[in-house]
């Protein structure tokens, strides 16, 4: 039987998807990357029990592996920015506060 | 300081920078970091008569590579809101398909050694998803190039099959919602099938699937579906809905293209005549070698739908609405083409009146858009607008479709809210039917000369 994971574990996790989420080149999936890791982490904030914590860590680390390669294969083949991207960050914090 | 070398290895360097960066690439030689301007100058210093020789060599002139004087605007891409044409590839769904790409690449219809079992597993993995999403079992689903080849198979193939005693096909491709009543009465006693679209394409309609099917059942004619834009954005269920075939398709549902799949019932059975022969695989329907990544492709792309079609959906009904509610609370006579309560939100169909579609659309020139089509002005029928405008209601009929999906941001929409409210403005300003409009001037009272 496996140890459940501690909350060190997760927030640990929970950081470094975040931060590999980074790594898409392509706009879109950057920001999918971040917002879907925010929404499935906030979603399961309350879960308590100790076998479907597990499971859920188990899909994160999976996720993390996901991200780390496909964040880097994508960051290969990078091509010209998004109209969109000129305004990241002025308004990032605005959008962000709306959800 | 050692100029024979050093300006030239950093020309090299900064040339060998530039073209990965474009956008550094194209600015002018003043953006240059100061330390390479410096350099440039020690070269030409009298002192340096070793330096002479390579000065011809590193002065930058303006053909020069990397070094035009004029400014270059930056390239910038347009955001895409397209989906109903296509959907880009998930990084999950690529994520799944590399191995099959590259270590794992056997043939799944090879018996004899590991290669081709890892394919044929991989397969059936796929088809187990493809099946779980709809509902279905995985012997009822064979893979096939794409929805269209899915429908030629379906349609052809049951009307080959059966043509000795049922000659009759109801087919549809009015994006309105269909009048059941009259759908009923067109049914024959010859009549071997029925297709309709679940979701239309253009305006985004959902038809009562659930209604024809249960008609066709109790009629006893198979009742086909193209659901290339329903399958994994609103929960479709072969059974509930008594569909005998559907259509799915990889690239709708952010999976590869050239590959999609047909959902074939096998209780009551549906006889199909193939069109394609070949080596038999697919049950015989669809002969040709089984392309291993694109259907793990479809497979993955079908099970994260699944998993994901609540996430996405509220989501994509969020965005659809800001935009919805952020161009009408700004610009006046706009209509959305076809029934509110009966669309998939994702698409989103507007028509502008006192504007020409197709100028507005060029004008949008930084979102990837598309125009409805044609047959969109059958559902504008009861609309405001088109009364308005009376003689001239082909002005009405220029419609702009707006896809959103589940990468599209809200930044996207508010984006796009700003271009077209703002083009929209524009346009109608120099349009003589709006100032008409402006002065109270009722379109219909005035006689079109004829030419």
């Amino acid at each position: 039987m496996s140890v459940t994971p501690s909350r060190t574990q997760v927030l640990q996790i929970y950081r470094s998807l975040l931060k590999a989420s980074k790594n898409f080149s392509n706009y879109n999936f950057r920001d999918y990357a971040y917002r879907k890791t925010r929404d499935s982490f906030h979603q399961h904030k309350n879960e308590t029990r100790p076998d479907k914590i597990t499971e859920l860590v188990k899909k994160a680390e999976h996720e993390l592996n996901v991200v780390k390669r496909q964040g880097y294969l994508n960051s290969l083949y990078a091509v010209d920015r998004l109209i969109v991207e000129d305004l990241e960050g002025k308004e990032a914090t605005r959008v962000r506060g709306e959800n | 300081m050692t100029p024979l070398t050093s300006p030239s290895r950093l020309l090299t360097r900064h040339l060998g920078y530039n073209v990965t960066f474009r956008q550094r690439f194209l600015n002018p030689v003043t953006s240059l970091p100061k330390q390479t301007q410096r350099k440039f100058t020690s070269v030409t210093a009298p002192d340096q008569a070793a330096a002479v020789t390579t000065q011809t060599l590193v002065t930058p002139s303006p053909e020069s590579l990397g070094f035009e004087e004029t400014s270059v605007k930056k390239v910038r891409r347009p955001i895409y809101l397209d989906m109903q044409a296509t959907t880009p590839v998930d990084p999950r769904v690529l994520d799944a398909m590399l191995p099959y790409l590259t270590q794992h690449y056997g043939n799944p219809h090879s018996r004899t050694h590991a290669y081709g079992w890892e394919a044929e597993k991989a397969v059936e993995q796929a088809r187990t998803h493809v099946a779980e999403l709809i509902g279905a079992d995985p012997k009822e689903i064979v893979f096939t190039s794409g929805a269209t080849e899915s429908n030629n198979i379906s349609v052809k193939g049951v009307a080959r099959f059966y043509k000795s005693s049922k000659k009759h096909i109801i087919t549809t491709q009015i994006a309105r919602l269909i009048d059941l009543n009259a759908f009923a009465e067109s049914i024959r006693p010859d009549t071997s099938l029925v297709s309709i679209m679940t979701v239309n394409n253009e305006i985004g309609v959902t038809q009562p699937v659930e209604e024809i099917g249960r008609i066709c059942r109790s009629k006893k004619i198979f009742f086909h579906t193209d659901a290339a834009q329903a399958v994994g954005k609103i929960p479709v269920d072969v059974n509930k809905m008594n569909i005998d075939l559907m259509s799915i398709s990889g690239h709708k549902i952010y999976g590869p293209k050239g590959i999609g799949a047909l959902y074939v019932r096998r209780k009551p059975r549906v006889r199909l005549e193939a069109l394609q022969s070949g080596g038999g695989q697919e049950r015989g329907l669809r002969s040709g070698t089984v392309p291993t990544p694109l259907v793990v492709g479809l497979g993955e792309a079908c099970r994260i739908a699944k998993e994901e079609m609540q996430y996405d959906s509220e989501r994509v009904k969020k965005l659809s609405q800001r935009l919805i509610d952020g161009i009408m609370s700004k610009v006046q006579h706009i209509v959305r083409n076809g029934d509110p309560n009966a669309s998939y939100p994702g698409c989103v169909n507007l028509s502008f009146a006192y504007i020409e579609g197709e100028s507005l659309l060029m004008a949008l020139k930084d979102i990837a858009l598309s125009s409805g089509s044609a047959c969109t002005s059958a559902s504008l029928e009861p609309s405001y607008v088109l009364r308005a405008l009376g003689a001239e209601d082909d002005m009405a009929h220029s419609s702009i479709r707006f896809g959103i999906g589940r990468f599209t941001t809200e930044r996207e929409i508010d984006l796009v809210v700003d271009r077209v409210v703002r083009h929209v403005d524009k346009l109608r300003e120099m349009s003589p039917l709006w100032e008409m409009v402006q002065e109270g001037i009722d379109l219909k009272s005035i006689q079109w000369s004829q030419h």
